[in-house]
């Protein structure tokens, strides 16, 4: 067990990344009722902007005065894509029986994947992406990447600055009494429209940042890694409370450790040899979410923004 | 409680996606441009174009092209035009048996190059034999393709009589690097991981059995998805088990991300692995990471041996953007070896192929059991099993971004 401190740091990262794409999900769901099942995509895409950006500077630029621009490019990309959706394949269903545009999402998304498959040069394979180099920081009992240190900052900047947005800001406090009653909202002079249109980007820009958090800590993007990402990330959502913002990043959390422990000390058990390790994880990781379903189906904190944050 | 249901009903829709997606398909019309008088023999291709292993796939379309314009301007075989139909198998076993189902029932079919994997070449071989289509792997290695399930207990017997390849298999490839990691660089404590697949486990099993037998320890194992990148768990624990070096049978797609992460996690030890870490996309994914690692592969080192450095000069000639990769000088010659037997088929029939496709087809298959000349990768033959008759193995380790030739020989049990 020496090696708790460090499997827990791996676990609370894994996790953070989730928690970051999860909150598209839940902001979505929150508000008009809808799995965005494309939003996996919309995080790839946001890695494949940050990619872009970076192949379009000089060579030998540092990471660092590169990173802000690949961020804005990321988040522009992801936020395109994110509104766009909404307004081509989601707002002409709207009043539509909740299975249409869940199909839509699915159909989306398998399109949005095979659009940069084909026309992205060579996105047919894993792209490298730019890594810092240097050795890890020593944080005594564990260490971690100098990349990691991107999502250890963004994670929780991020959800202080959206808890600030929706609980203090106009427009947030619009957003929680759309996502309480619509038709009352609008009756108050609220534009939902807008703020349906607003959530998508907030998870978009969201999921733009984890995907590079993801390009740094794994030096890869490829077509295909929205589809598990997505699953997770919907998993975390689904674990924390669909709809409530909070949820998300705790479920995320729980279920990024879930894997590293799983993956660390199932098979140390006795009589567990054969269902531990790597391969397993996911499996561990998916009993742990029908457990809580079980028992807590509201999830961890309870479903909606609106009634608790 | 209505979108509880909906959610049950999205996760039943996500398991469905999750295997449609799975067995997309991308064809390629080749096009009829052969022909003239003479007779046209179409040899099917079978490899990931698309994909994570896209590299090693193309490599083996192009090298196989190579070989089959070379035969045309050549006019290796009088009478006899040769055309390349490539498919993709995506690295997918269902949709590799698809494609051999599609090369079946096109009757100018004579001869398959292909697959890259091995449980792809698995679940292709009994459409070929229910058709006595030959088949030529450039690149599959688990033993059992031609010796039999039951293999490793001495009983060989061969499955499929319309199966051959000129890879070396795994039964070798395995303890080969398993002896020079013990015997030559002195490492005793390895982290053997595989990726369940058939090729993964297959090789990991034999290479730590032969590590053990010489005494080597297994200080741990582990196994992961082909399809993950994250791997930050295993790699803390390969870091506190104290091994020398990690073994990982799978590959590179998910290899080359280990290696790296076991590198960062402050372990500062060699990963080794099999041919399909053999690749520069290992290098590219895995970047200053990599340095350091080995991996084995079949055959010489191309760049050594005088066959190979005319079949480089032609690659280079031919133009192609994409570079032939770990088994381009194998598919090449797996090309050529069918397009040997069509040659004795067509010399012992007074110049021409039988008219009836499937006697013509069993004809060339039986003709593959002698064929025999020097290829691009040594003296290419097959045994009673269709194993290839050149048992050459080597060891390459990266060194400044590349892959260098450690070692190479024959292997002795």
């Amino acid at each position: 067990m020496n090696d708790l401190p460090q499997q827990l740091a791996n676990g609370l990262l894994l996790g953070a990344l989730y928690g970051l794409i999860a909150i598209g999900y839940t902001m979505v769901y929150g508000i008009v009722q809808l799995i965005n099942f494309a939003h996996g995509e919309i995080f790839m895409i946001g890695g494949f902007g940050a990619l872009t950006m970076w192949l379009w500077m000089p060579n030998g630029t540092s990471l660092l005065v590169a990173l802000p621009l690949m961020i804005l490019m990321a988040v522009i990309c992801s936020v395109l894509v994110g509104v766009g959706a909404e307004r081509f394949a989601y707002r002409p269903l709207r009043g539509a029986p909740r299975l249409a545009p869940l199909i839509t999402a699915i159909g989306l998304s398998i399109a949005l994947q095979q659009a940069i498959w084909a026309w992205y040069p060579e996105a047919t394979k894993s792209r490298p992406f730019p890594e810092f180099s240097g050795p890890r920081i020593d944080f005594g009992a564990f260490t971690i990447e100098r990349g990691e240190l991107y999502l250890l900052i963004a994670a929780p900047v991020c959800m202080i600055a959206l808890g600030f947005f929706v609980s203090k800001t106009r427009t947030g406090r619009a957003m929680q009494a759309t996502s309480q009653d619509p038709d009352t909202a609008k009756l108050m002079g609220i534009n939902t429209d807008r703020i349906i249109v607003m959530a998508f980007a907030i998870g978009a820009a969201f999921a733009a940042i984890a995907a590079i958090a993801h390009g740094l800590r794994y030096g890869e993007v490829n077509f295909k890694m929205g589809f598990i990402a997505g699953l997770k990330a919907f998993t975390a959502a689904v674990l924390g409370g669909i709809g409530n913002i909070y949820g998300a990043m705790i479920g995320g959390v729980v279920l990024g450790l879930s894997e590293a422990m799983a993956t660390a000390y199932i098979a140390d058990i006795p009589g567990m040899e054969q269902l531990g390790g790597g391969a397993w994880k996911d499996v561990w990781a998916f009993v742990l979410l029908i457990l809580v379903l079980l028992l807590r189906p509201q999830g961890l904190l309870g479903e909606r923004v609106a009634d608790r944050a | 409680m209505r979108h509880r249901s909906l959610l049950i009903l999205t996760t039943a829709v996500t398991a469905g996606a999750l295997t449609l997606s799975a067995c997309g398909s991308r064809d390629d019309d080749s096009e009829d441009g052969g022909g003239g008088d003479g007779t046209t023999v179409v040899i099917g291709l079978d490899a990931p174009l698309t994909g994570d292993l896209s590299a090693l796939g193309i490599g083996i379309q192009n090298s196989a092209e190579l070989a089959v314009k070379t035969a045309n301007e050549n006019e290796e075989v009088k009478g006899v035009t040769f055309e390349l139909e490539p498919l993709d198998d995506v690295a997918q076993a269902q949709q590799g048996q698809q494609n051999a189902t599609k090369l079946v029932g096109n009757e100018d079919v004579m001869g398959v190059v292909g697959p890259l994997n091995s449980d792809v070449g698995q679940s292709m071989q009994k459409v070929f034999a229910d058709a006595d289509l030959a088949q030529v792997s450039p690149a599959n290695t688990n033993p059992a393709l031609t010796q039999g399930e039951e293999w490793q207990s001495g009983n060989k017997t061969r499955p499929f009589d319309t199966y051959f390849r000129v890879s070396t298999t795994d039964a070798i490839q395995g303890p080969y690097a398993a002896q020079y990691l013990f015997n030559e660089e002195k490492l005793k404590k390895v982290f053997v991981i595989d990726d369940k697949k058939t090729y993964g486990a297959g090789l990991a099993g034999t290479f730590a059995d032969e590590f053990e037998k010489l005494g080597g320890k297994v200080v741990g194992t582990d196994h992961v998805n082909p399809d993950d990148k994250d791997f930050a768990a295993i790699a803390t624990k390969v870091k506190n088990s104290g091994a020398d070096f990690v073994y990982y049978g799978g590959e590179y797609p998910a290899g080359a991300p280990l290696a790296a992460q076991v590198k960062k996690a402050g372990a500062k030890i060699p990963t080794v692995g099999g041919d399909a870490l053999f690749s520069a996309e290992y290098v590219a994914l895995a970047k200053e990471n990599a340095e350091g690692d080995m991996a084995s592969s079949v055959g010489a080192p191309l760049t050594e041996l005088d066959t190979a450095k005319e079949f480089i000069k032609n690659y280079e000639a031919a133009g192609y953007e994409d570079a032939f990769e770990a088994y381009g000088g194998y598919s090449y010659d797996s090309a050529w070896a069918i397009i040997q037997a069509v040659k004795t088929v067509v010399e012992d029939n007074d110049g021409e192929l039988p008219g009836d496709a499937d006697e013509a087809r069993k004809a060339i298959t039986e003709a593959m059991n002698d064929v025999s000349f020097e290829g691009v990768t040594g003296s290419v033959g097959f045994d009673e099993f269709g194993d290839t008759t050149n048992k050459q193995l080597s060891l390459y380790q990266v060194k400044d971004g590349e892959h260098v030739p450690l070692t190479s020989g024959e292997f002795e049990g």
